[in-house]
């Protein structure tokens, strides 16, 4: 129960975008299209969910201090905590490499759909707030999991509902000024305002 | 594999001057008609969190312009020796250690702040505007002109976040720096200011004057 709670809470209410703004370049410049907007959708996903957990492992068992007393009890004093930045970026940039050989060698056509949109990932800073959110809030491993997956869900939604809001604002007449960024800003504080409603659900 | 924006200067002429008219524009540009935020849609996420307070906001600008301006020069210094495959790695390992860097002096002499930044301080890794310069700009020019454009991108990122806290903090909380400067009874604040939205709408807002007045359009 604890579990679907944070799902939903991280789908939801502590949306990467709208409560974080996270994520928000490739939020602002892939949802021209609802189509690509999906595929982004699902690759952030896909390697939020993976590496969340992943980089659990690392600050729990490499990281933190006394982490490397699995390895040897002289390590109990030991605190790498100041590598997290690197150990984290350079994990997820391997991850992404490794998830794109992975999906090109089997799933040709999920290659196709996601092609350059995967690389990008390594960037998205999603991805990267993703874990250290993790590790700031003291997760378990099952919990970093699920958070990793819900908040790339809520990603997901955000940036789909953006790009079809998107799609059908081609055939308005905005400002000079306004058009592109601008509006697409305030239309965000807009669908903002909407996710605030999700305030205070509880399973 | 990078893209070259300024056409290399003959090897004959005689030392350009520091600040060369064509080296200012390197500096001025990003203030306004190429600003990475508000024009090239750049490190929007950082731009957007911190600018709550006035405050924390001064010291994440601050670690911006520091972390741009150093990785730009050490990737600028490296750029005839990264090979092409692997230069993101390259770059976000050079990048990761000026955060961090940063984020260890936070820790050690401002650990109030480093608290209210929290994650934020190590999101600066993937702050796009960085990752841009270093990729179109350190990677094909000289040392010095990467210092000043990364100086340039750095300056006009720091007056778009504080100008978006300026007005959130103002309108959201009644104060500047955290000194109050009216009372809820005179005026009632906005706590939609506080919040995500009013984020989204000033930014959007001042896009908007800005574009106009340079008469940019977004097609």
């Amino acid at each position: 129960m604890e579990l679907v709670n944070l799902g939903i809470k991280s789908v939801f209410i502590d949306n990467m975008i709208f409560a974080y703004f996270l994520g928000m370049c490739s939020f602002l410049a892939v949802s021209k299209k609802v189509t690509t907007a999906i595929g982004l959708g699902a690759a952030v996903v896909f390697v939020l969910g993976i590496t969340a957990p992943v980089n659990w492992l690392v600050q729990e068992y490499i990281l933190k201090e006394g982490a490397l007393t699995w390895l040897s009890a002289d390590f109990a004093g030991l605190n790498l905590e100041f590598l997290q930045f690197i150990m984290f970026i350079a994990i997820i940039a391997a991850i992404v490499q490794l998830v794109e050989m992975v999906v090109e060698k089997f799933s040709p056509t999920l290659y196709g759909a996601l092609g350059i949109f995967l690389p990008l990932i390594a960037v998205n800073c999603a991805i990267l707030g993703g874990s250290l959110f993790m590790v700031q809030r003291d997760y378990t491993l099952a919990e970093a999991g699920v958070f990793g997956v819900g908040s790339g869900l809520g990603f997901m939604f955000a940036i789909v509902a953006l790009a079809a809001v998107r799609e059908k604002l081609k055939y308005s007449n905005v400002p000079d000024g306004l058009k592109g960024l601008g509006i697409t800003m305030l239309i965000t504080g807009l669908m903002g305002i909407a996710f605030k409603s999700f305030i205070g659900i509880a399973l | 594999m990078s893209t070259e924006t300024v056409a290399p200067v003959a090897a004959k002429e005689p030392a350009e001057p520091l600040f060369s008219k064509r080296r200012k524009k390197f500096v001025l540009d990003p203030l306004s008609d190429d600003n990475p935020v508000t024009v090239q849609v750049l490190g929007i996420c950082s731009a957007l969190a911190v600018t709550v307070k006035m405050e924390p906001t001064l010291i994440m600008a601050v670690s911006v312009v520091f972390v741009i301006v150093f990785s730009n020069l050490i990737i600028s210094l490296l750029r005839n020796l990264i090979p092409g495959r692997v230069r993101i790695i390259v770059q976000l390992g050079v990048i990761a250690t000026f955060v961090t860097l940063v984020s260890e002096v936070l820790k050690a002499y401002n650990y109030e702040m480093f608290k209210v930044l929290g994650a934020f301080v190590g999101l600066i890794i993937t702050n796009c505007i960085v990752m841009g310069r270093l990729e179109a700009f350190a990677m094909g020019n000289k040392p010095w002109d990467s210092v000043l454009d990364g100086l340039g991108s750095g300056f006009g990122y720091a007056w778009v976040i504080l100008t978006v806290a300026f007005f959130r903090e103002l309108l959201g909380s009644g104060s500047l720096f955290n000194v109050q400067i009216y009372d809820a009874s005179i005026m009632p604040t906005n706590s939609l200011f506080i919040d995500s939205v009013g984020a989204f709408m000033v930014l959007g807002i001042l896009i908007w004057i800005q574009r106009s007045k340079s008469g940019y359009v977004e097609h």
